[in-house]
């Protein structure tokens, strides 16, 4: 140890609370003491009397959960927003990893340019572009009807059939948001080492045995990674209901936050929203936990 | 060079290839044209006069080339007031964001003090927490402050964030021990070596953090439609889903509105992307 090294903790303690307190102070107030006092709302009846005084606020203890569980739309909402996570998710990861593959090939130029193109939806504005596809999707005047038609298919009210307007969400979701992933998934393809293919190629392995017993295997802790950002973001499901369903029809794609946005933002309900943004963040810490766990049993 | 070229090992091969090859870039352009079909759309719907977007078989170009929607948006519809709303809100977010997570970043990296690695821990927790949880505290608390339809209320939750002091930390890492060492021999302040030493080190990471809040705070829509309730204080997003709602037979008028609020937004991108990939990367290592 040198002199110098000797000398600085004890100024140094000051001055890196001097560097920390801004952030640590902000995160800490508006952000953690929240967090905090939104697992406390959950557990009162604070609603619009509580805006007004909050002296009109009861503690209800697990009232607000247990109404909960026993609203059907709630359970709709938890439905909606699996269905969007469980098919939207695995869609979008996939098409990620397929234009990876493309964009790694050998025999590919341009690749920048591909790159950059299928990266473009990540970054343009979510309200914006739902609005784009709320009239790409309409049922006379939409190009979608309009490029089904040309192999017989007769017009699907997308937005408008509770059967249809989900699978809508998630294909603009899938547009949107593949790109992400996309530039994670290049970076883990680079990561392999040429010569597990070479070898593997010398022994007679095709382009899919290749995929199956060197690509995915040696991508899987990339593959965790991406499932759970993924899965994660896709939980918060909102503005893209908010802006082209308004969770409807028939609520099919009320999602968890649209629903504690209603609840709370609209009704002024906020012990009973705050209930539901917890079972939110439950859910979300369930099944990261999962996928962490799964990765380490096949490792 | 041998006569028998069909037999030839490499010829097959070279074919092969050339197939593979055409196939690979035909599922490439393929792609591209899906990628940007919702936006080229977008521009054109936005230059067609009214009601032509609203016609069977849809047209994808304009039969005649206006500027009508944009001259509307900006004179009746308040367009401009919308923009400098976005365009203040993201600025100002992203020079606290830039001063704020850099210095708390640094700090985690490089300075020596007590519980250090604990605090940083449990900072991290908060990467798991969804923000929604924080919401309506957070509302509760800024009402208190007089906050609620202010831009400060949208401001405030953005100054500084988890992921940006994560960013900062990761990079400033690889600052060398000794070159910091070596400043406070000198006697320079704890606040000079900052300055003159860690900060021209940084600037790649800066511009990842200043373009990754930029486009997220620009891009916003739950909190400002939160806390925003006064028309002439909303951002883009939270105008347009407003217009969207109010104009819905208005094609080419939300075509505009929407394309005035992505392009600044890919405009950024285009010209950075190098910085704003960084940060996919960075941000994929720290999992």
């Amino acid at each position: 140890m040198t002199a110098a090294r000797l000398r600085i903790p004890a100024e140094a303690n000051s001055a890196a609370w001097f560097f920390l307190a801004p952030a640590l102070v902000l995160i800490g107030i508006f952000f953690f003491l929240p967090v905090a006092a939104a697992m406390l709302l959950s557990l009162t009846d604070f609603d619009l009397y509580g805006i007004a005084s909050p002296l009109n606020t009861r503690f209800v203890g697990f009232q607000n959960y247990s109404r909960l569980l026993r609203t059907p739309d709630f359970w709709l909402a938890l439905r909606n927003t699996f269905y969007f996570a469980f098919v939207g998710g695995p869609l979008t990861i996939s098409v990620s990893l397929a234009a990876a593959l493309l964009l790694s090939s050998k025999l590919v130029r341009f690749k920048s340019v591909f790159r950059t193109i299928y990266f473009t939806p990540f970054v343009t504005t979510l309200v914006a572009v739902a609005i784009v596809w709320r009239y790409l999707y309409h049922t006379r005047y939409g190009f979608f009807n309009y490029a089904l038609s040309f192999v017989g298919i007769d017009p699907i009210d997308w937005l408008g059939d509770p059967a249809w307007a989900m699978p809508a969400i998630i294909l603009m979701a899938v547009w949107k948001s593949f790109g992400y992933n996309m530039l994670i998934f290049i970076a883990g393809l680079q990561a392999i080492p040429e010569e597990l293919y070479d070898a593997a190629s010398i022994d007679g392995a095709g382009p899919f045995r290749r995929f199956f017993n060197i690509t995915l295997p040696m991508l899987s802790p990339t593959l965790v990674f991406v499932t759970v950002i993924t899965m994660i973001g896709y939980f918060q499901l909102f503005a893209e209901p908010y802006v082209m369903t308004q969770g409807g029809p028939l609520r099919s794609t009320t999602s968890v936050v649209l629903l504690m946005y209603e609840e709370g933002f609209r009704w002024w309900r906020m012990g009973y929203a705050a209930a539901i943004a917890f079972v939110l963040f439950i859910v979300i810490l369930l099944a990261t936990l999962v996928q962490f766990r799964l990765q380490k049993e096949r490792a | 060079m041998t006569a028998v070229v069909h037999h030839d090992p490499g010829s097959s091969a070279r074919q092969r290839d050339r197939l593979a090859r055409i196939l690979l870039y035909a599922l490439l352009v393929i792609g591209a044209v899906m990628a940007l079909l919702p936006m080229v759309w977008m521009v054109s719907a936005s230059l067609m006069p009214s009601g032509e977007a609203s016609t069977y078989p849809p047209h994808f170009f304009p039969s005649r080339v206006t500027l009508d929607h944009y001259v509307d948006l900006f004179t009746r519809l308040n367009l401009g007031r919308y923009l400098l709303n976005s365009a203040f809100v993201a600025f100002v977010v992203t020079a606290s964001s830039l001063a704020i997570n850099s210095m708390a970043g640094y700090a985690f990296a490089k300075m020596r003090f007590r519980g250090r690695d604990r605090l940083f821990r449990t900072l991290s927790t908060g990467l798991v927490l969804p923000v929604q949880v924080a919401m309506l505290p957070l509302f509760l608390l800024l009402k208190n402050l007089g906050l609620i339809n202010t831009y400060w209320g949208v401001i405030i939750p953005g100054l500084a964030s988890i992921f940006g002091i994560f960013l900062v930390r990761q990079y400033a890492l690889a600052i060398p021990d000794e070159m910091l060492d070596a400043a406070r021999v000198d006697g320079a302040s704890e606040f000079r070596i900052f300055w003159s030493i860690v900060v021209p080190g940084i600037v790649p990471i800066l511009a990842t953090l200043a373009i990754w809040t930029f486009l997220a705070t620009w891009n916003d829509f739950m909190w400002p439609l939160i806390v925003l309730s006064d028309e002439s204080r909303y951002t883009l997003p939270v105008a347009l889903a407003n217009l969207a709602g109010e104009h819905v037979q208005d094609t080419e008028l939300m075509m505009a509105g929407s394309v005035i609020t992505v392009v600044p937004v890919m405009l950024v991108f285009l010209f950075l992307q190098r910085y704003y990939i960084q940060g996919v990367m960075a941000g994929s290592v720290k999992g």
